[in-house]
């Protein structure tokens, strides 16, 4: 083979192959083959070379998804049992920036200020933080894991943070313990999950494993104390608080979901190209000369950190994490760099929504955790039941 | 350009696959490897690409080996352009993401394997034969030399292979060096300049025409292999013909 003539091998792509190896009378066949490279500008000339597909497109979904949350922090701000012009909570934010305290005359009354900026302020900034982490780890989760059933709770974070959670609750801690408590019970969880899936070899299926482990027995542990704790007094409040609530935000503990959000984001944002490459086999991430391993635990530790400081502040809210993600890519396509930041402000939208809704449709609250599925389940199944092969690869 | 200097491998507790192996992967020329299933074809492969230490002796690389693995269908339905452009991972920063300029390199590479009309097709709506071709142009995105294909003709028709070895075949020919893992003793005996052999006790090493022969293949696959040359083109080729049994 190696002896063959130059010139036999200059005339073997068109003529040869297709004489011998497939016998193809069909001109059809060797059409493609026969666009020599050379050839291809000027048969082809594509409108222009170096833009993505859906570039622009994906620029106005997200300009839209910005306005669509302005719009919604707006209109949350004002309802409630005590409703205000929308036109003022614009007046009183602007008020607010400092440039513009001048500017803006005073339509409206100290009450109405307080409610928007101590009263709902805390709520609504906590909702949208909340709901853009908790989309955001269950995008980068799905990636990291490679599988679209993936939601924030497989690693058993929230179970850590619920136990220390409602082991403050039980004990009568302040609201500033009962943070720090979910805080160090999801960060314990995490590190512990790292430790027993290195021992045991640290493919993405073991993290799995280990982190269902581990959550079932903080799962546990979190009915142990359910259990024991007095049923007058403490026991309301922990399955309250455990069914998901942001009744009890405030500026410090909306500020302690702000840090953990910006410190999460600050990681997993920057990476999100590298999160396509991530969805691919450990294998075939390390061919492309990406650190695999390494990049999905600190996506890990990131999403762990935002998992903690979420549910620390408002208990478990299931469902969002699973569906605003694949909800985003039904509109923006699987691609990371557009994912992660939809999927954020979709997220923190959703969850601004629901919020509102279950302290604004009954007299009492409505447990957010079983808003979101209540209204998701039924939207969710109608999307995919509609478009399931554009998500993933569905069967 | 790679050069395996007495490189051995086994698994822990295993026997060694391979031992004192020395291998060169020149550029402008095609490599095929061939052996028995469980032999250690990828093993090797892995071995010279970097993915895999030796257990004794060393690799001497010149860049990054561009990898074409099997294709098999992706978690979630990227386009075609998104997954050439993964390709580039090595030049693009940690905390960057593609540009300009990495966006027209994947489309000339897809181009250049002449599936660029795919480009904005979703990878998991491809046929197979598409989607070898589409790795290997993410391989060739990469702007790395060297390339190592995996099996990557088992899975395709007929017509599709004869694609992915023609592309092989040009891409050598522009100074690629492609070491090639193959089941199919007529596609090395069709592509190859130089062939390894990966005998139950030994490696052979050496020219294509040298070792792809009746006797040598009857060796390696224990079952009777005769080879036969027909005239095609200007020239001829060898068809390896195994004999199933009668």
């Amino acid at each position: 083979m190696s002896s063959t003539g130059e010139a036999d091998r200059a005339q073997r792509p068109e003529g040869r192959a297709s004489e011998a190896v497939t016998r193809e009378a069909d001109p059809q066949d060797t059409a493609p083959d026969a666009q020599a490279p050379e050839q291809a500008p000027y048969t082809r000339t594509p409108i222009d070379d170096s833009t993505l597909p859906g570039h622009r497109r994906n620029a106005l979904i997200m300009a839209g998804l910005v306005v669509l949350t302005a719009a919604a922090t707006v209109v949350c701000l004002a309802v409630g049992r005590y409703a205000l012009d929308p036109a003022d909570v614009v007046r009183i934010l602007a008020s607010r920036v400092h440039l513009l305290t001048d500017l803006v005359p005073q339509t409206w009354t100290d009450s109405d200020e307080r409610v928007v900026v101590m009263v709902r302020g805390p709520r609504v900034a906590s909702a949208l933080l909340i709901g853009a982490s908790l989309a955001v780890c269950g995008a980068a989760m799905q990636a990291a894991f490679r599988n679209p059933l993936v939601n924030p709770q497989i690693l058993g974070v929230s179970h850590g943070a619920s136990f220390g959670g409602v082991l403050a609750i039980a004990m009568g801690w302040s609201a500033v313990a009962l943070v720090s408590a979910a805080l160090a019970g999801g960060l314990a969880v995490l590190a512990l999950v790292w430790a027993l899936s290195r021992r045991e070899g640290g493919g993405a299926l073991t993290v799995v494993l280990a982190g269902v482990i581990i959550g079932a027995f903080f799962s546990a542990l979190v009915s142990v104390v359910t259990y024991l704790a007095d049923p007058y007094d403490t026991l309301p409040g922990i399955v309250f608080w455990l069914m998901g609530s942001l009744a009890t935000s405030t500026w410090p503990t909306a500020t302690v979901v702000a840090v953990t959000t910006l410190i999460g984001m600050l990681v997993v944002v920057p990476l999100r190209w590298r999160l396509n490459v991530l969805t691919l086999s450990d294998e075939e991430g390390r061919g492309l000369g990406v650190p695999v391993a390494a990049l999905r635990w600190v996506v890990l530790g990131a999403t762990a950190l935002m998992v903690a400081g979420a549910v620390s502040v408002s208990g478990v809210i299931g469902w969002i994490g699973l569906v605003i993600p694949h909800l985003t890519r039904l509109i923006v396509g699987p691609d990371h760099r557009v994912l992660v930041p939809a999927s954020a402000l979709l997220g923190g939208v959703y969850l601004l929504v629901i919020d509102t809704l279950a302290r604004t449709v009954t007299a009492g609250e409505v447990p957010l955790g079983a808003l979101t599925a209540l209204i998701g389940a039924p939207v969710f199944f109608l999307l995919l039941h509609t478009n399931r092969r554009r998500v993933w690869n569905g069967d | 350009m790679i050069e395996a200097h007495g490189i051995g491998f086994h698994h822990p507790g295993g026997d060694w696959l391979f031992r004192g192996l020395t291998l060169t992967v020149p550029p402008g020329a095609v490599t095929c490897v061939m052996g028995p299933n469980g032999r250690g074809k990828t093993t090797l492969m892995r071995c010279l690409s970097g993915l895999l230490a030796p257990k004794e002796g060393f690799v001497v690389r010149e860049e990054h080996v561009a990898h074409v693995p099997q294709a098999s269908p992706s978690t979630f339905a990227f386009s075609v352009l998104d997954m050439v452009l993964m390709g580039r991972a090595r030049s693009i920063g940690t905390f960057s993401r593609p540009r300009a300029s990495d966006v027209r390199a994947a489309r000339s590479a897809l181009r250049r394997v002449g599936t660029l009309e795919l480009a904005e097709r979703p990878f998991t709506e491809l046929s197979g034969g598409q989607r070898q071709l589409v790795l290997v142009a993410r391989a060739l995105c990469s702007g790395h030399r060297t390339l190592m294909l995996d099996e990557p003709a088992s899975a395709l028709d007929v017509r599709n292979q004869g694609a992915l070895l023609r592309v092989s075949r040009e891409l050598a020919d522009e100074g690629y060096a492609v070491l090639m893992n193959t089941h199919h003793p007529d596609h090395a005996a069709w592509l190859a300049d130089r062939a390894v052999l990966m005998h139950t006790d030994r490696v052979e090493t050496g020219s294509a025409a040298e070792l792809i022969t009746g006797p040598a293949l009857t060796e390696l696959f224990a079952l009777p292999v005769s080879t036969h040359t027909v005239p095609e083109g200007r020239g001829e080729r060898v068809l390896v013909a195994p004999h199933y049994g009668s």
